[in-house]
């Protein structure tokens, strides 16, 4: 589905020939992705699941690994990505509007934002770091030595679940940057936008993970 | 073209609320309200999540076709969790489980 507009002539339809109409494309396209995201859904949701049985199953070692997050930087980080999530949807709007520099210009908010909520995570894995609360020969869990198993699987899947989460982030970063250079080209115009409007999709839904990674992981049980 | 553009007002709203629903789940996670303090978290989690979802992802504007995507995708996940739970949280009701630990 390479579609250069540039060297379309002016009587040729936008749409590829495969599709009747460009509102035909855009709805295919659209389902494409969220059949990507569904996949998504069960890859993060298998992560969710063992730590919804883990935390059953030794509930007194995750709710103290837990308690020991940074509740603050935590809740700073969810105000950041959904500010980011909110720049997207601007850049979203005005491609669909044509306008390419405000494009740009929230493309380039957007990965600002999404570069300040991994410098956060970076600070906060520093401090487990310093903490010896990163599973493996030198964990420590001085509290309350019998439970030290238990805090350090919290840990596992702490690093594991933030640490895919964050994967994601670093990868939609390196769309966001392509996309603008392409907009920067002038690749895209209302007609179509599709790449930018995908990655839209994909930016909310790492946006959504995190929104369910922060009751998870820092909320519950803190009182 | 029929592509549906939203009023940068609405965007600002949902914005507005995902701000105000996290304030409100960081503060409730602080004091005890028993069984309730995971029921709001994930309440919360949810209604956030069902914002983006409708209004930044614009699902509410989107065909039949892909709610049904969506919708399939999450009742999967449901199954998943639900019937793992039902082997974990029912296997303290079978003693023979405990003594033959």
């Amino acid at each position: 589905m390479q579609l250069r507009r540039s060297k379309l002539p002016e009587t040729h339809a936008l749409h590829a020939h495969q599709f009747d109409s460009m509102e035909q494309q855009r709805e295919s396209t659209s389902l494409g992705m969220w059949v990507f995201l569904v996949t998504e859904i069960m890859f993060f949701g298998g992560l969710f699941l063992v730590y919804i049985v883990y935390r059953h199953l030794f509930h007194e070692g995750f709710v103290a690994g837990s308690h020991h997050l940074d509740i603050k930087l935590g809740a700073i980080n969810t105000a950041v990505l959904i500010g980011s999530s909110l720049t997207m949807a601007l850049a979203v709007r005005a491609s669909q509007m044509g306008k390419r520099n405000l494009t740009i210009l929230f493309l380039l908010l957007t990965v600002i934002l999404g570069g300040a909520f991994l410098g956060i995570k970076v600070v906060e894995y520093g401090h487990k770091f310093h903490d010896h609360l990163v599973p493996g020969p030198n964990f420590e869990w001085k509290e309350k030595p019998e439970i030290t198993h238990q805090v350090e699987l919290f840990y596992s899947l702490y690093f594991c679940m933030t640490g895919l989460h964050a994967t994601h982030m670093i990868i939609g970063i390196g769309i966001l940057l392509a996309l603008m250079y392409h907009a920067k080209q002038g690749r895209y115009s209302p007609e179509y936008h599709a790449p930018v409007e995908l990655t839209g999709l994909y930016w909310h839904f790492v946006d959504i993970v995190w929104i369910f990674l922060f009751p998870f992981l820092y909320l519950l049980g803190r009182h | 073209m029929s592509v549906h553009v939203i009023p940068k007002r609405t965007y600002f709203l949902i914005f507005t609320v995902l701000l105000v629903l996290t304030f409100i789940t960081v503060q409730v996670s602080f004091r005890d309200y028993g069984p309730w303090n995971t029921i709001i978290a994930l309440g919360i989690a949810v209604t956030k999540a069902t914002l983006v979802i409708l209004y930044f992802m614009h699902l509410r504007y989107s065909d039949r076709l892909t709610k049904i995507v969506l919708l399939a995708g999450f009742f999967w996940f449901v199954i998943l969790v639900a019937l793992t739970l039902n082997d974990y949280l029912t296997r303290s009701w079978i003693s023979i489980y405990f003594s033959n630990l």
